[in-house]
């Protein structure tokens, strides 16, 4: 009975939660649809969530284009392919690496800090202020950072996928000795601007998965300082298995 | 129980709540529950920590909605309103939070100039001169371009003050604006809202622990007690009740009908 008491409790709390957070997406896309939007507020969040997130973005772009080059290459120079390993690099990244990388890195740490900001505001009343002064929290604080990512997340991708590519380019010329010419002849051959595209086409998803979880989770916190605490960790992990989750729906119907 | 002013048919009351009862989880916080809050007047609401003042604040300003009962503004029942009404409502009315809650990415000008920017069309110049007006009847003028974080305890109550009435509601509620002051911010706080309600000639709701201020500054003073208000009125005939909870109450005794 107990066992059944969880199940159906956990059930509720679920379907609570995926309510709670499609009603929060909807009552933001109606904001963005009527133009409601916070012009110099989303501004702001740009640069705090999208440009200072380059250069975490950039370390990660190119160490994991590095490493897949580094792999790669050895393998494929000593079966002969070593004109393949720009292929390798640019396919991996554009298609998957690149922009679910990405999402993660800004999850960890713009989904933390939405969780971390709006929660402290709850905790200190600020939300109950806004909404006694009769404006909408979703409309003042969460369509500005959800913008901000729609905006930010895909610029963040394309400069990593450019990252990870030209990571690879070095390593696979310094470790493997695969010319340049032929390293970008490769990357031609293997992907294409629709491959570009499609990859672009998740980050959109990603970036609401991360705006949403963040402030959902932080407009839910509930008691003090631990409160914060439970809803940003829950804020990162939520968006990172949603990440990888959504990633492999989006890449079965736009490649599979 | 029915409050005397009104009762008479001497005042209007702004706002009311009838048979109001609210729970949060097994707690009942409030039960059966009326109230009148007489218009032109300030009502001060006293009772012990936990007894449900804050939540009286909140209904009236339609942040809770009650499990039962009713929740008059203006003769409206804000329980049945969506939130778009409830926010055309919630510009009538200003809640002064126990801190302030300012938003702390804002000057303390920007914080008080919130409202206006939001739901008017002035001009920035006349939001300025607003927020400025506000902050002078505050004491505050110096600190428009501070950081709440800059403030101390009762100067941020003040900015709280200035950004509750900038709008010049028709009704203030003041949740514990003493409470964690000093005696010299006490009284200057007390003299503030008795001060900016000639200002506005408004209505005000004040809930604190603090007696010697909520005697000082209500004309009416409502005692909360296992969620109801068991005693109303004057603020001269509660502080002269023979109501046995009121008065071990106001002596802060630990005998009595009140359990420790």
């Amino acid at each position: 009975m107990r066992l059944l008491d969880r199940f159906g409790r956990g059930t509720v709390d679920f379907f609570e939660y995926a309510g709670g957070l499609t009603l929060l997406g909807a009552e933001s896309l109606g904001f963005l649809a009527r133009l409601r939007i916070r012009v110099a507020e989303t501004i702001s969040q740009c640069a705090i969530l999208g440009v200072q997130s380059l250069v975490i973005v950039t370390l990660t772009a190119l160490f994991t284009g590095m490493v897949i080059s580094l792999e790669s290459a050895q393998q494929a120079v000593a079966y002969g392919f070593g004109g393949f390993v720009g292929g390798a690099v640019a396919y991996g990244s554009v298609r998957e690496l690149g922009p679910m990388l990405t999402a993660v890195v800004v999850a960890g740490r713009v989904g933390s800090a939405i969780a971390a900001e709006l929660g402290s505001m709850v905790v200190t009343e600020q939300i109950e202020a806004l909404r006694s002064m009769g404006l909408q929290p979703a409309r003042f604080l969460v369509v500005p950072r959800f913008l901000a990512m729609l905006l930010m997340l895909p610029l963040l991708t394309i400069f990593a996928d450019v990252v990870a590519i030209v990571g690879g380019m070095w390593v696979a010329h310094t470790y493997a000795h695969i010319s340049y010419d032929s390293y970008v002849s490769s990357v031609r051959q293997a992907i294409d601007m629709t491959d570009v595209i499609k990859g672009l086409l998740k980050t959109f998803v990603f970036a609401t998965i991360i705006a949403m979880v963040g402030a959902y989770q932080g407009l839910s916190t509930r008691g003090g300082a631990a409160g914060v605490g439970v809803a940003v960790t829950g804020a990162v992990v939520i968006s990172i298995i949603l990440i990888f989750g959504s990633n492999f729906v989006l890449s079965f119907l736009l490649f599979g | 129980m029915a409050n005397t002013a009104l009762s008479a048919g001497r005042s209007k009351s702004i706002a009311r709540l009838e048979n109001v009862t609210l729970s949060f989880g097994d707690h009942i916080v409030l039960k059966d529950c009326n109230l009148d809050i007489v218009e032109g007047a300030i009502t001060g609401i006293i009772g012990r920590s936990g007894a449900g003042k804050s939540t009286i604040l909140r209904l009236i300003d339609g942040l809770l909605l009650p499990d039962r009962g009713h929740v008059y503004v203006r003769g409206e029942d804000v329980c049945h309103m969506n939130e778009e009404q409830l926010n055309q409502v919630r510009q009538k009315i200003s809640l002064s939070f126990q801190f302030a809650a300012l938003l702390d990415s804002l000057t303390v000008g920007d914080n008080v100039a919130l409202p206006l920017r939001e739901h008017t069309k002035l001009s920035e110049g006349q939001i300025r001169r607003a927020v400025r007006d506000a902050l002078d009847s505050v004491g505050l003028i110096d600190a428009y371009e501070k950081l709440p974080a800059e403030l101390s305890g009762g100067m941020l109550k003040r900015a709280g003050f200035a950004r509750a009435i900038v709008t010049r509601p028709e009704l203030v509620l003041y949740d514990e604006p003493t409470t964690g002051l000093d005696p010299i911010v006490t009284n200057l706080i007390t003299d503030t809202i008795l001060k900016l309600r000639e200002k506005l000639e408004g209505t005000a709701v004040v809930i604190s622990h603090d007696l010697p201020s909520i005697f000082a500054m209500a004309d009416y003073v409502a005692m909360l007690f296992e969620g109801a208000i068991i005693a109303y009125g004057t603020a001269e005939s509660i502080r002269d009740s023979r109501n046995p909870i009121v008065e071990q109450f106001l002596e802060g005794s630990e005998v009595g009908p009140i359990p420790i």
